[in-house]
């Protein structure tokens, strides 16, 4: 596999980070990284990256036509745009209240999308 | 809106007089045979009046001593920049009477400005005079130290051309003038009882066409067969300064005319900005109103010159605007030879604003030759004034808001305008349908943030008035959307 | 005339803390005047997530945050008015506002605090050349209507400047289906944090061009493409390095400024770098009894360091209410060699605190010293392993330390390279 060059977001500082794997695909090294903090983050960022996810979603009956959600977690990288499908169809009848939740577990990814802001 | 429905295709509404194009001409045409029993259209191609030449010009009346003796751009300049006051008293906009300076840098100019205040004389121009370099230091304190003296000019002025025009047409529309929008006129069919208009809003029929059409009163003149009109498009570009800069000069600035115009000025506005240009350039689209980067540098090179410590920094916008210059160097207004009730107002540049109320009397006696003129009984020369919540005493808001609590919002934040006046501006007649009608007439979205406040506040002012969506509002009409779809 | 204690101008981030902060701190009546229909300010629509970091610990989005302090002010008896714009700030502190129930409202206050946050710079600004045509907006003016109104404002995007809020949109829009086609940054560097580039253009594969401006725009009536161009290291377009980019859309995140109206018509002098008002340790400025904190005093990049210092300036409006805040002999500051200014601009004496000295620097240094110093006299020194212009920095002077500097002496802080 090839290397991965990164430049790491754990701080302002924007590490440029290496990482090399061996032949079962797994990381091999990580290189470049100035603290453990950016060694995590290399890890994650080529194995699993995952992102939070805000948007807006349309509101039934209320005065505001959309709200503000996000995913309560961070949800797979690659998964954003999918997501971003599902979220368009969905609505939510208000009033609406932080925190409430819009969509259960988004596309089996266990993460619920809940509504950011209240909407009347 | 009603018009557009019996304006359908086939249907033909009559008028005895159609006047084509809405601009400062037109608009005052327009008012003035608003006096008049007679029926009267004013048809404008785009979604607003004062949309071409007097949207983007140097908005300065001027004293007349520019023209040559004996032509009608001198005669009308001098008799329109005299009615200009009362003209804007009666509309409710605002004049002053700032004066102009044309500035001499070396005694060949100085020259220069002896020979246009000679000429000045012969017009007829009032209040003129040659200043020497310490008199100019005085009423211009901020002016170069390299000017050696001036021509004076204390009959003139600066307005707004296009608030002139909202209010012309304003009280024109009062008076029963019908005033038709997105009509561009397509082809002119001649007829024993007149003319058939056929524009892009239906078929129009007049007994009378009036040419008011600026930049395209060339072409809308070969409809009937005449094409004795040779208009060159000459592009100039502006800066607009911030108010806090907006004393830096307290005439309007010239410098030493030139063949091409009257060079770069540096002048206060009606509002307290300050406006830099225009630049000077033939081009071969008269749609062209883009600004350049060569165009922007030339105005504040020449603009030094005249005041040295104009700067950029202060910029808020920068604009172009197309002038029709007329090959012969005057005015074109007369019965054409080829078609015998159209009438050309043609190739009115530069004094072209300061004429305009002039133009507006000469039209009508032009046209009372052949149409039979009385007045109407019910008629008024005077338009209302907006509402100005930022003029207003303190006082005068707790009684503005009492009686109706839109005056209580403030929208524009920057030149503090409230939700009242901008109703007002769109239920107006011949009120604003977009985003810089709005703005024209009301100053929202023309401050230091440039509408990034207000702006999605006026779209949704606009589309509850008209009762559309948001995404249907325009910036100014045609194509200028401002916003798509809905995002879900 | 209504009588109130303290009157704060603005409802969002900086005006909440600073009111929840002055009634912890035994101020009466309070009153809140928030020109939007809603309190948070820009937070409503700053959606995404990256608030609260410092100051709550956890990922909020803007609405989210903004919630929080919401909240508290239900819980206590500060007088909100939404929907209110203030006019005036007259001399002796007295409030002119205006609204639709009301009408016109005089309000005679003890304390003022100024918290009007900022605005983005328009486009004249910039004198980018070409046609008045729609489609060419600010970012922050895009994000509202996308995410507060819900409608798209273009489809093919271009985005000059490459500030937060810029890369920002960038996301927003590609996640709603628009097509981002750059973003351009005028500097060789992004003003962005790293974490927004890889986000926000790196995941969705937008290309960020460094050192490089739109020169033109084109388009009759909506925006059909900009003409771009590199730029020299004086920042000034190469001939022949031009390039059209089709587009419907050119969004603008060239910087913000704080929005003084307010502030200069009461007479109050601004800082010539900050274009905020100047102001001592508690953020109170040259007007007796009238505070700013927040966007308004300068621009910051985190809504936790507004919290932070709204709520120094809430407590300071609550000592001067209650006549225990400390005004006499005054030290300055001043940000050289590479400090571009320094906030508070001056500091009394005789003061009861410890105080942050607040700046930015003018590039990107690596490994730099900051240097705090008076008369020639290192106070203090601290060691940065990175400093850059988006990013706000700060040192601070112990009350024992200001308390030893002589009567107008200056305090100078530099970059060591």
């Amino acid at each position: 596999m090839e290397n991965r060059e990164l430049v790491c977001v754990a701080c302002p500082l924007g590490c440029p980070i290496t990482v090399t794997f061996d032949a079962d695909g797994n990381v091999a090294t990580v290189t470049g990284n100035t603290c453990k903090r950016g060694d995590a983050y290399a890890r994650t960022e080529v194995t699993n990256p995952t992102r939070m996810l805000t948007t807006t979603v349309k509101v039934e009956g209320g005065k505001a036509y959309v709200v503000p959600v996000k995913s309560a977690n961070p949800i797979p990288k690659g998964m954003m745009m999918d997501c971003m499908k599902v979220i368009n169809e969905a609505s939510i009848k208000a009033p609406v209240n932080i925190g409430d939740i819009v969509i259960e577990n988004i596309l089996g990814t266990g993460v619920d999308i809940v509504a950011t802001n209240y909407a009347e | 809106m009603n018009h557009l429905k019996k304006k359908k295709k086939g249907v033909i509404m009559t008028y005895d007089v159609a006047v084509v194009g809405a601009g400062v001409v037109g608009g005052l045409i327009a008012r003035e045979l608003s006096r008049f029993n007679i029926n009267v259209a004013l048809l404008e191609k785009c979604n607003d009046v004062a949309m071409g030449t007097t949207k983007a010009n140097s908005a300065i009346v001027h004293g007349g001593f520019d023209a040559q003796n004996g032509t009608l751009k001198a005669k009308l300049n001098v008799q329109g920049t005299l009615m200009m006051p009362e003209v804007c008293e009666k509309l409710s906009v605002p004049f002053k009477k700032n004066g102009s300076v044309v500035v001499a840098f070396s005694e060949k100019e100085m020259d220069h400005v002896k020979e246009l205040y000679e000429r000045g004389i012969k017009n007829g121009v009032p209040e003129l005079s040659v200043i020497d370099r310490d008199e100019l230091r005085r009423i211009e304190p901020n002016i170069s130290d390299e000017a050696v003296g001036a021509l004076l000019s204390e009959s003139a002025g600066i307005v707004c051309p296009y608030e002139l025009t909202i209010a012309a047409v304003e009280n024109a529309v009062t008076n029963g003038v019908e005033f038709i929008r997105n009509c561009e006129v397509k082809a002119i069919e001649e007829n024993a009882d007149g003319y058939v208009l056929n524009t892009t809003a239906g078929d129009i029929a007049a007994k009378y066409i009036i040419n008011a059409a600026g930049n395209f009163s060339d072409e809308l003149a070969k409809m009937v067969g005449d094409d004795s009109i040779h208009l060159v498009p000459r592009k100039g570009e502006y800066y607009v300064l911030d108010k806090s800069v907006g004393n830096l000069a307290v005439h309007t600035i010239f410098q030493c005319p030139n063949e091409m115009g009257k060079g770069i000025l540096v002048t206060p506005t009606v509002d307290g900005n300050l406006l830099i240009g225009p630049t000077a350039l033939n081009i071969q689209d008269k749609e062209d109103i883009t600004t350049t980067p060569e165009g922007l540098k030339e105005i504040v090179e020449k603009a030094l010159k005249s005041v040295p410590i104009v700067s950029t920094r202060n910029a808020i916008t920068s604009f172009a605007g197309v002038r029709a210059h007329p090959v012969n160097d005057d005015f074109i207004i007369g019965w054409c030879d080829k078609s015998a009730n159209f009438l050309n107002v043609a190739g009115v540049e530069s004094p072209g604003l300061s004429s305009a109320p002039a133009i507006a009397l000469y039209v009508r006696e032009i046209l009372n030759e052949k149409l039979e003129l009385t007045e109407k009984e019910n008629y008024t020369d005077t338009r209302e004034e907006p509402v100005r919540f930022r003029h207003m005493s303190d006082e005068e808001r707790v009684e503005l808001v009492k009686k109706n609590p839109a005056y209580g919002r403030i929208v524009c934040r920057c030149e503090t305008i409230t939700e009242g006046e901008i109703i007002d501006a769109i239920k107006a007649p011949a009120g604003a349908r977009d985003v810089d009608g709005v703005k024209r007439r009301t100053r929202a979205g023309m401050g230091r943030c440039q509408g990034g406040f207000c702006g999605s506040k006026v779209v949704e002012i606009l589309a509850r008035e008209l009762g559309v969506p948001m995404s249907d509002i325009t910036k100014f009409g045609g194509d200028s959307k401002i916003i798509y779809e809905r995002t879900k | 005339m209504l009588n109130y204690d303290l009157v704060v101008v603005g409802g969002g981030p900086a005006g909440m803390a600073a009111a929840l902060k002055a009634k912890e701190n035994g101020v009466e009546s309070i009153i809140v005047l928030e020109r939007a229909e809603t309190l948070g300010g820009i937070l409503e629509q700053c959606i995404h997530t990256g608030f609260g970091l410092h100051y709550f610990g956890e990922e909020l989005s803007g609405p989210e945050y903004a919630g929080r302090f919401m909240k508290l002010l239900e819980d206590t008896d500060i007088v909100v008015k939404t929907d209110t714009m203030v006019l005036d700030v007259a001399d002796g502190n007295v409030v002119t506002a205006v609204n639709k129930k009301d009408g016109l409202l005089k309000i005679q206050a003890k304390a003022v605090v100024l918290a009007m946050g900022c605005r983005e710079r328009p486009r004249g600004a910039l004198s980018i050349a070409g046609s008045r045509c729609s489609g060419i907006m600010t970012a922050g003016t895009a994000q509202k209507y996308v995410n507060i109104d819900g409608y798209m404002p273009g489809h093919e995007v271009v985005i000059l400047g490459s500030g937060d809020i810029g890369l920002i949109m960038a996301r927003r829009m590609t996640l709603e289906g628009a097509k981002v086609k750059m973003v351009c940054e005028l500097m060789p560097y992004s003003g962005g944090l790293t974490r927004n580039i890889v986000q926000c253009l790196d995941d969705f594969g937008i290309p960020l061009k460094l050192s490089t401006t739109v020169i033109a725009t084109h388009g009759k009536d909506r925006l059909e493409g900009v003409t771009i161009a590199k730029v020299d290291e004086r920042l000034q377009p190469i001939p022949g390095t031009e390039e059209y980019v089709p587009c419907d859309t050119l969004m603008l995140s060239v910087g913000l400024i704080p929005e003084n109206e307010l502030s200069k018509n009461s007479g109050l002098d601004l800082d010539r770098i900050t274009n905020g008002p100047k102001v001592d340790e508690y953020r109170e400025t040259e007007h007796a009894g009238v505070f700013a904190c927040g966007n308004v005093l300068q621009v910051h990049d985190l809504v936790d360091y507004v919290t932070e210092e709204s709520q120094i300036a809430g407590l300071g409006a609550a000592k001067f209410i209650k006549g225990e805040k400390i005004t006499g002999e005054c030290v300055y500051t001043q940000g050289i060699n590479g400090v571009r200014y320094i906030v508070p601009q001056r500091i009394n004496r005789e003061t009861d605190t410890d105080v942050k000295l607040y700046f930015r620097v003018g590039a990107v240094y690596n490994n730099a010293k900051i240097i705090v110093e008076c008369d020639g006299n290192e106070i203090l020194s601290k060691k940065k392993v990175k400093l850059c212009p988006g990013e706000m920095e700060y040192v601070t002077l112990k009350q024992s330390v200001i308390s030893e500097l002589p009567a107008d002496a200056v305090i100078n802080v530099r970059v060591e390279a």
